[in-house]
């Protein structure tokens, strides 16, 4: 089996070249991997979806998905692919029901065919089979979105932010969705800008301002943040932030939640003793300083920071 | 005058047979950055709605900057700031002129908009873009200036809807602190956000669960109730047994 989506050196530009959305961009999804796109809003994750499902074309570089080669195979990749875009584009007027059909039809299948596919997922908005999509919730747009996106059985599955936007408790849910997916041999690309949800893909690529910073598991991405992390916390958080920026030793501080992490200058006076000190006497009370592991966002905001 | 930003007591907005608020009561201090969470679908836009004076409730009584939400709308729309990741900025105006913009429709004299804007531009380093569309700005930068915007006329509350939404890890941090920033400058902060770290920024928050306000105390003190060790587990905790999930 070939692999899923192969890029090799994409560049996409705008507006003349003015634009540069994606510039060499480099990356392969394994057959039935979950592969996570992890960038915020602009830095690029659209324009690799539009390529790869054949809406763009690039301006340099080689796209393959299933094997097929993006510009001269477009129609076939068309046939054999799922894609859910981040702006819901199922028709607001027909039914549930209808826009199921509607999908299965235009692949030449019915919803009978690959029910197995669905059936978890579409089991939740049966109930309001009648109703029309444009008066669905957004967590039941974003179902029976995905439904759609499945029902001629795709062999790569392109989803772009399907959780933007979305609750906590609704993203958790969408996320075992697609680990169920996975399981029955279905590759999926998916992009986010929510750090967190990295870990649940089994490889994911950084991306920044039209360039992958990383591609690597979760687990090897935070392992390689270099230097220590430390976790710091005292009674006056917004204090704190500005007292740490100001110890000579601090090479980075940012909030997270209700910790800042902190990573020292190599070299320099940077230690948790020197900083309780400087703390200390600077008012602080309550003071903690704990080395921790690094999370996929702190290593991305140190990565950024080498971008600079 | 009080020391409370908004007093909200049993606020109801019923849509036909369907209570879309129900019954929340809460107050904000002055000065406090007060977090307002909920599923999508638990009537946050709603209640947000009734408290800027953009829609009647059914029932119950409610103050924002000590104004009315029945009687005094028209005051309150003055006295209030107002972003969101949806709705902020003049795509196709420069920088300056949404400043001065939004500077006249808050009824700023031209002296003192030169002033506020001059100080604006400098807090955020947006000097060289000054005659840039806002629209060629990177969003994260448009987030910003939206915020100081929205806070140009120095209203007693701030109301930010999801205001960091798709913005990159830095930037989603230093907007936090033009948050605080303002707060220190006593001015009130109402925010709504998905991104549970940025709920252990607040001083308090509130969560809304299916129209009702379920929880509501400090983040410390929220995770000790609920015996969870993350705001995202408190959160959970909550939401995970709501009925509705509309939007």
């Amino acid at each position: 089996m070939p692999d899923a989506v192969t890029l090799e050196g994409i560049t996409k530009t705008y507006d003349k070249g003015k634009v540069v959305a994606v510039k060499d961009v480099s990356f392969t999804v394994k057959q039935g991997e979950l592969f996570g796109l992890i960038g915020p809003d602009g830095a690029g994750k659209s324009t690799l979806f539009r390529i790869l499902t054949t809406l763009l074309l690039p301006d340099a570089g080689v796209a393959t998905v299933a094997g097929l080669d993006t510009t001269r195979d477009f129609r076939k990749i068309r046939a054999c692919v799922g894609y859910m875009p981040g702006r819901f584009s199922l028709y607001q007027d027909l039914s549930v029901a209808e826009n199921l059909n509607f999908f299965a039809t235009l692949f030449d299948t019915t919803v009978e065919a690959n029910y197995a596919l669905i059936r978890d997922i579409y089991e939740q908005i049966k109930p309001f089979s009648t109703r029309r999509a444009g008066k669905l919730s957004g967590g039941m747009k974003q179902k029976l979105a995905l439904c759609c996106a499945l029902v001629h059985k795709p062999d790569v599955l392109f989803l772009d932010e399907p959780t933007t936007g979305v609750d906590a408790v609704s993203r958790k849910e969408f996320w075992d969705m697609l680990k169920r997916l996975k399981e029955q041999g279905i590759s999926i690309l998916v992009s986010t800008p929510y750090m967190d949800e990295a870990n649940l893909c089994e490889r994911i690529a950084l991306i920044q301002n039209g360039k992958i910073l990383s591609i690597d598991t979760p687990q090897q991405i935070i392992r390689d943040y270099p230097g220590k992390l430390y976790a710091v916390r005292s009674g006056s958080m917004h204090k704190l932030l500005a007292d740490t920026r100001s110890f000579p030793g601090t090479a980075s501080s940012y909030a997270f939640g209700q910790y800042l992490h902190l990573a020292f200058t190599p070299g320099r006076e940077g230690s948790a003793a020197n900083l309780e000190k400087y703390l200390g006497e600077r008012g602080h009370s309550g003071i903690e300083i704990e080395e921790i592991t690094a999370s996929v966002e702190d290593r991305f905001i140190q990565l950024m920071g080498n971008d600079r | 005058m009080t020391d409370k930003a908004i007093v909200c007591k049993d606020l109801c907005k019923q849509f036909g047979d369907f209570t879309a608020v129900n019954r929340i009561s809460f107050d904000v201090n002055k000065g406090e950055i007060y977090g307002f969470l909920g599923a999508n679908g638990a009537g946050k836009t709603t209640a947000m709605r009734m408290l800027c004076g953009l829609s009647y409730p059914t029932s119950g009584e409610a103050t924002v900057a000590g104004y009315n939400v029945y009687r005094q709308q028209e005051a309150i729309k003055r006295n209030i700031g107002y972003m969101s990741q949806k709705f902020s900025l003049y795509e196709n105006l420069t920088v300056r002129e949404n400043i001065r913009f939004y500077g006249g429709v808050y009824g700023l004299s031209d002296s003192q908009l030169k002033e506020k804007g001059v100080e604006l531009i400098e807090r955020l380093g947006l000097g060289k873009e000054m005659n840039k569309l806002v629209g060629e700005l990177p969003l994260g930068w448009k987030q910003k200036l939206a915020f100081s915007v929205a806070i140009i006329h120095q209203p007693t509350i701030v109301f930010l809807d999801e205001p960091t939404g798709g913005v990159d890890p830095v930037t989603r941090r230093q907007f936090w602190d033009l948050i605080y920033h303002a707060a220190d400058q006593g001015i009130t902060i109402f925010v709504t956000t998905h991104y549970m770290d940025e709920a252990e920024y607040c001083h308090r928050l509130s969560i809304m669960v299916d129209g009702r306000i379920d929880a509501l105390d400090t983040p410390a003190e929220l995770k000790r109730k609920y015996s969870a060790r993350t705001m995202d587990e408190v959160f959970y905790a909550l939401a995970r047994g709501a009925k509705r999930s509309a939007d």
